[in-house]
């Protein structure tokens, strides 16, 4: 009371302000605005930030595809005549190119489109050079159906694509060596026609990796499922370990010297960067033990060392939420430590740990460090076989796709990356929108 | 309780799988500018063969040579690509982790071109104009001096009134190496700096190429270590720039770039081929030789890379930017015959 009295004379009242209380409020109203101004200022971050990837990726699920007959001629398919596999597989893509060339040019002729002026290797140039592989890989999976004709779905050349999405444009294009004016008036002419729709493009999700020069053709398939396995396998991994490592410490371990070195180790280990787990995988598990490279085994095992800190922080938590009544209820009863722990402990602190798991998974999701190492970030364009044994083969993961795509030099690779990226937000939101609702429908308050 | 037993099995089921199985892809690492070429024969090896793609990582040429040379073994890779001809420091390498036989493929060249954003002025450049730009002490009335050009026009009245900022790539790119060696000392020895460093320090010529590879720390010239797409943008946010890129990836933004001539001469896979465009370098991949027979599909890729259709000057690799080899057939031959590289001259 002395040094109030010091500053000056009290107010009269408190309804009527003096300058010492102005200064109070005007300071808390400044603070206020710091406060929203620092909301803004993320939130403005996290809007410019999707608004670039979304402007930049969505087009990725669009595609511009050529849809026409070809008659799969037997003379050039299948020169023996006996619909032998081994014998068919002697004619390479080379051959169904010029056979999908042939194809192109009658279709053109029967719709009567004019292609005066081009040369036949600019008008098969429209076509992605990835129809030749599929349509090969289509008629080796079935040989009959060579004399046959089919309609096919093609993709159309990357520049193409990127002509109907605005990238491509005639001004681009005079000075591009990939594409002419000429080639894009072409395309008008298709377009007119209804030879060429751009649509819906599944493909983006369920294709391989494609080489530099066929972005066309690019997908995601075998990262989704690389990423798909990691998650597997990490949680298996993971979610008994961390448990049980945190039921031991919080529920039956001494409280010593021992435990508290162990405590403060698993918080460390929380905070090491990741490319040290990347190190460490490729000298234990690929040099030492033999485990063979590119594969999400090995990448699921560097994963989980990575978030096994982050699942038992989390797991010690929730155990340790569950209030000591319980505890003392059960063994009040006449249950014993583990009836009490697996009985009563451990169901109400579920909700929790699986809230904590979900939430280290999405983190592991977006890992592409410690796959440096490893050999996942690759190219790699055969699909993983089913699991278990598709576990061994190689593969990669969704962030390393983006990595990836982000440094190929032809321009449509840069809508391909955001695209991933997006694919890569939709599974983050999918995994912590699990983490809310679980967390909402179990959470018990006391 | 059960969940722990069936994690515990799965496990032991894996690894006694992999005991069991051989790797039945070829595992290919290294040069991050050979690995578009190598996606391309991989992905078109995929696509004709029975065997399943390589898989090709990317990660630098030393990096992978390492690698190549860690030991023989099925977790062990098979090829390393490079953008730079292996150093004797990796033989040695090799040679005590008992990868004794290494093939050596050189698959073409490739260019290294400058190049400045497509609305920007021309350049027309030499050696000695980079040097004279870039370096960081250069000939000033006949002394050497600390480099204060500002502008091009100052380095050769021809260049444009233009600031001088160049985008070059860091050291650990293989790019660097030609850059250094056929631009840079080049441009030093042509302005009479490689004499005066050499007078300067008592005749040593390692010591005056060492200093002529010095280049300004001004902020002119940036070292870029990430890849050309970085450099790409970094012209895109700074039009005045100039920056060094592979040929193969101007050759898929011309839209968005103009190259400078070297010496008079533009670049191109032609000029390239036929000796007249000076930065260009040789690109190779290695083979441990001792995986060949062992790994499926092995000896098929290596000798699908080399054939006339993925290398010739009609392939698609020449389409991507790579200068054709014209001794391709004696590569040809030596891959058919799995020469083993001799030593190094």
């Amino acid at each position: 009371m002395t040094d109030v009295s010091a500053q000056g004379p009290l107010p009269l009242s408190l309804l009527t302000k003096d300058a010492r209380m102005n200064r109070r409020n005007s300071a808390e109203t400044r603070f206020r605005f710091y406060g929203l101004a620092a909301i803004g200022l993320s939130l403005a971050t996290l809007v410019f930030m999707l608004w670039t990837i979304f402007s930049d990726g969505v087009s990725a699920f669009f595609q511009a595809k050529i849809t026409m007959p070809i008659s799969l001629s037997a003379e050039l398919l299948d020169p023996q005549g006996n619909r032998n596999r081994a014998e068919m597989t002697k004619v390479t893509t080379v051959g169904y190119n010029k056979l999908l060339a042939q194809a192109f040019a009658a279709e053109l002729a029967a719709r009567g489109i004019d292609t005066a002026g081009l040369k036949a290797s600019e008008i098969t140039a429209l076509i992605s050079k990835d129809a030749a592989g599929d349509l090969r890989a289509s008629v080796l999976a079935n040989p009959t159906m060579v004399g046959t004709t089919i309609d096919v779905e093609l993709l159309a050349a990357g520049r193409v694509d990127g002509y109907f999405k605005g990238r491509v444009t005639r001004e681009t294009a005079e000075r591009d060596n990939q594409i002419s004016p000429a080639q894009l008036d072409l395309v008008d002419r298709m377009d007119e026609a209804g030879l060429l729709q751009s649509g819906w493009n599944w493909s983006f999700l369920t294709n391989p990796d494609a080489s530099d020069q066929r972005p066309e053709a690019a997908g995601l398939g075998v990262a989704i499922l690389g990423s798909l396995y990691l998650m597997i396998l990490v949680a298996l991994m993971c979610v008994p370990v961390g448990v049980a490592a945190s039921i031991y410490l919080e529920e039956f371990a001494p409280k010593n010297r021992w435990t508290d070195l162990i405590e403060v180790n698993i918080s460390n280990l929380a905070a090491v960067p990741s490319i040290v787990y990347g190190i460490l995988g490729l000298a234990i598990f690929i040099n030492f033990m033999g485990f063979p490279q590119s594969s999400s085994l090995v990448g699921a095992l560097v994963i989980s060392l990575m978030t096994l800190p982050t699942i038992i922080i989390a797991s010690r938590a929730a155990i340790r939420a569950v209030p000591p009544s319980i505890r003392d209820a059960a063994l009040g009863v006449g249950a014993s430590k583990m009836q009490t722990v697996f009985h009563h402990v451990l169901p109400l602190a579920a909700p929790g740990i699986l809230t904590g798991t979900i939430l280290g998974l999405a983190t592991a999701l977006g890992e592409t460090a410690p796959l440096l190492l490893i050999g996942m970030v690759a190219f790699v364009d055969n699909y993983p076989s089913a699991p278990p044994d598709g576990f061994l083969d190689p593969a990669t993961a969704l962030p390393v796709q983006v990595y990836g795509w982000a440094q190929r030099a032809d321009p449509a690779f840069i809508e391909r990356s955001s695209g991933a990226i997006i694919v890569l937000l939709a599974f983050l939101v999918v995994m912590n929108v699990a983490a809310i609702l679980l967390r909402r429908r179990f959470e018990r308050r006391w | 309780m059960r969940y722990a037993k069936l994690t515990v099995s799965a496990i032991a089921m894996a690894a006694a799988a992999s005991a069991a199985d051989a790797r039945d892809q070829v595992q290919v690492t290294g040069s991050s500018t050979v690995l578009p070429y190598a996606t391309i024969v991989a992905e078109a090896f995929g696509e004709n063969f029975d065997f399943p793609s390589p898989v090709v990582e990317g990660g630098g040429s030393g990096a992978g040579r390492k690698k190549l040379c860690e030991g023989v073994g099925e977790t062990t890779v098979d090829i390393a690509n490079s953008s730079s001809r292996i150093s004797q420091s990796d033989i040695d390498l090799c040679a005590a982790n008992g990868v004794n036989e290494i093939m050596e493929v050189r698959i073409g060249y490739d260019g290294i071109v400058f190049a400045s954003d497509v609305n920007g002025a021309e350049f027309a450049l030499t050696p000695s104009d980079v040097y004279a730009a870039v370096g960081a002490q250069v000939m000033k009335d006949g002394a050497l001096a600390a480099n204060a050009a500002a502008q091009w026009s100052e380095v050769n009245p021809a260049l444009p009134a233009q600031e001088i900022l160049v985008f070059v790539p860091g050291t650990k790119h293989g790019t660097r190496e030609v850059f250094d060696t056929k631009v840079i000392v080049a441009g030093c020895e042509e302005t009479g700096a490689f004499e005066a460093f050499k007078a300067a320090n008592g005749g040593d010529e390692d010591k005056a190429e060492e200093l002529c590879m010095e280049l300004r720390t001004d902020g002119r010239s940036v070292d870029i270590d990430g890849d050309y797409t970085e450099t790409l943008a970094r012209l895109d946010s700074n039009k005045a720039a100039v920056g060094v890129f592979g040929l193969s990836f101007y050759q898929n933004n011309t839209d968005k770039l103009r190259v400078a001539t070297m010496s008079g001469v533009v670049p191109s896979t032609e000029s390239i081929a036929a000796g007249e465009y000076p930065v260009s370098r040789p690109l190779y991949f290695y083979v441990k030789k001792a995986h060949l027979g062992v790994i499926p599909g092995l000896k098929e890729y290596v000798e699908f890379f080399v054939s006339d259709d993925m290398a010739g000057p009609d392939g698609p690799l020449a389409e991507y930017g790579l200068v054709s080899d014209p001794e391709l057939a004696a590569t040809q031959a030596a891959v058919a015959a799995e020469t083993p590289m001799g030593p190094l001259e």
